[in-house]
């Protein structure tokens, strides 16, 4: 994958999509998730109130940066503006993979894939946590998000 | 006791796309209904309606008449129509009117639905990065289910063609040209396993019901049908819905496993018993899991029972004789109550060339974000 979140942060003016979603900067980004003692339950992102028994006692946590992936799909056509920030024409639209991605026992989180080649997917397979660039806004700033990428595929992006 | 409500008259506005509002839709189908029962509007003492996108159903009172009467505005996403038909089977039970309408409509445009993160209760962040699309959802669902019970592509498209054979027979149906196998398989890929030809695609259409308490049921038609049961449920703690950012790994039962085996059992009716089915086919995948969460099938018998016809017209179990979401398109409003249209025409032995032999009792699912599930049992 094109991992030139960091090298580019000079030369472009870039973003998070939402404060509060990962630990950002950091060159080992981590989603930040709330934690329910009462209950065991942990979600994505915070909130406020356990889904499970309403308890509000809660607890920031950091979530594993590496899990496997629990199911997946390519989203194959581009996806309405709004809510979508992205502004490419039906002709120039990159269908991007979509995934939920099992940490530990601990949550199965939804996130962008950084691979959109069905050949490439299989349930079960280890992914690794990874922010990048998925489009540009209005102000010509590039939005950064966390994304999901194969280990293999992150370690060949890396070493290249 | 559990006889206590009939469905008494039935109007549709054809689904599809059309050049008069949502509400306008709905009134037809009202005023068809009405036509059905023998009633007048100055005959419903209550009624209770929505839509998703075409205006609040109320509204309609100046095209039906302004008689006064209680019309109570329902918006529950998908199950909107079932809410509808809920609300009005529970006023009846509890006394408070003696015949009352359920009607629901809309007019939605093209493409996929783009709702709004903030009404699902998600951060903007959701839609900016581009999850916020109901079509993910269930191409990941029944990717898991694929992988765990093996599905296989074909018995996917077999949905589909099933569908768009059944819409073929229905005058009102949108989509009513029959596809092939390897046309499904072949269309564009919109969500991973899912082609454009596994979806139903948001559209236009109304549908109105009129209900009546049971002892006076023959006073409006020779053929009442009863039903048996009408039930709701949101989802429960480890369900998989439309709209999650987190899962649990503690995984847990879809709100459609809750809401239809209450429905049997109010119903007092077990699934073995029904005649046919219209189950939530928002893409051919969905169809086949709801079959399973509805307690008609186990996990991963689909697969026998599509390869082998057995929910075909003329097949054990009939499912979507219409043509479903898939061959009708989605009017959400409008959509749950369709499948109550056609069971009740099928009940009736008024289904034309897609009549089930010898039906007797019928079953109906919908389902929709963010995890609600609504189901009625009905039987002559």
């Amino acid at each position: 994958m094109e991992d030139r979140t960091c090298d580019d942060a000079d030369m472009t003016e870039q973003r998070v999509v939402a404060d509060g979603l990962f630990t950002w900067p950091s060159d080992e980004p981590q989603l930040i998730g709330s934690h329910f003692p009462e209950s065991g339950v942990t979600v994505f992102p915070e909130a406020t109130a356990c889904p499970k028994t309403a308890s509000r006692v809660v607890e920031q946590v950091l979530l594993p940066r590496r899990g496997t992936l629990w199911s997946w799909t390519i989203q194959g056509f581009p996806p309405k503006n709004p809510p979508y920030l992205g502004t490419e024409s039906p002709k120039d639209f990159v269908p991007y993979g979509v995934g939920y991605v099992q940490l530990a026992d601990e949550v199965i989180v939804e996130s962008r894939l950084t691979v959109n080649d069905p050949a490439q997917l299989s349930i079960g397979m280890e992914m690794e946590l990874v922010v990048i660039p998925f489009t540009t806004d209005p102000e010509g700033r590039e939005v950064l998000t966390y994304a999901f990428a194969p280990v293999a595929t992150q370690q060949n992006g890396a070493a290249a | 006791m559990s006889d206590d409500v009939a469905i008494v008259g039935i109007g549709i506005h054809p689904f599809g796309r059309h050049d008069i509002s949502g509400m306008e839709q709905g009134a037809i189908a009202a005023r068809a209904a009405m036509a059905d029962a023998k009633v007048e509007w100055s005959d419903i003492q209550y009624a209770f309606g929505g839509s998703s996108a075409a205006g609040n159903a109320d509204t309609m009172v100046s095209m039906l008449g302004l008689t006064g009467l209680p019309f109570i505005n329902v918006a529950n996403g998908c199950a909107t129509g079932g809410s509808a038909l809920i609300s009005a089977y529970n006023s009846i039970k509890a006394g408070a009117a003696d015949v009352v309408m359920a009607i629901g409509f809309d007019k939605h445009p093209r493409g996929a639905f783009d709702p709004d993160p903030a009404s699902f209760g998600l951060g903007k962040w959701y839609g900016d990065s581009g999850l916020m699309l109901t079509t993910q959802f269930f191409g990941m669902k029944i990717q898991r289910y694929m992988h765990q019970h093996g599905i296989t592509r074909s018995t996917l498209a077999k949905v589909s063609v099933k569908n768009f054979a059944n819409g073929s027979l229905n005058e009102n149906a949108w989509r009513r040209k029959p596809m092939s196998e390897d046309e499904v398989l072949d269309a564009a890929m919109l969500s991973d396993p899912l082609t454009q030809y596994m979806f139903c695609s948001p559209g236009e259409g109304g549908v109105a019901l009129v209900l009546a308490r049971a002892d006076k049921a023959k006073e409006y038609t020779d053929r009442p049908v009863y039903l048996k049961s009408a039930v709701l449920r949101s989802r429960p703690f480890g369900s998989f819905e439309v709209f999650n950012s987190w899962l649990s790994p503690d995984r847990g039962n879809s709100p459609s496993v809750g809401a239809a085996k209450a429905a049997f059992e109010m119903a007092g009716v077990s699934p073995k018993d029904i005649s046919f089915a219209q189950v939530q086919d928002t893409e051919s995948g969905a169809e086949i899991m709801h079959m399973a969460e509805c307690g008609l099938c186990e996990d991963g018998e689909q697969e026998r029972m599509i390869q082998e016809g057995q929910t075909n017209i003329g097949g054990r179990l009939p499912i979507n004789t219409d043509g479903g979401c898939i061959a009708n398109g989605e009017p959400i409003g409008a959509s749950g109550l369709r499948q109550v249209y056609e069971s009740v025409l099928q009940l009736q032995g008024r289904a034309g060339a897609r009549q089930v032999e010898n039906a007797t009792t019928g079953f109906t699912h919908v389902y929709g974000a963010p995890g609600i599930s609504a189901c009625t049992v009905l039987s002559v």
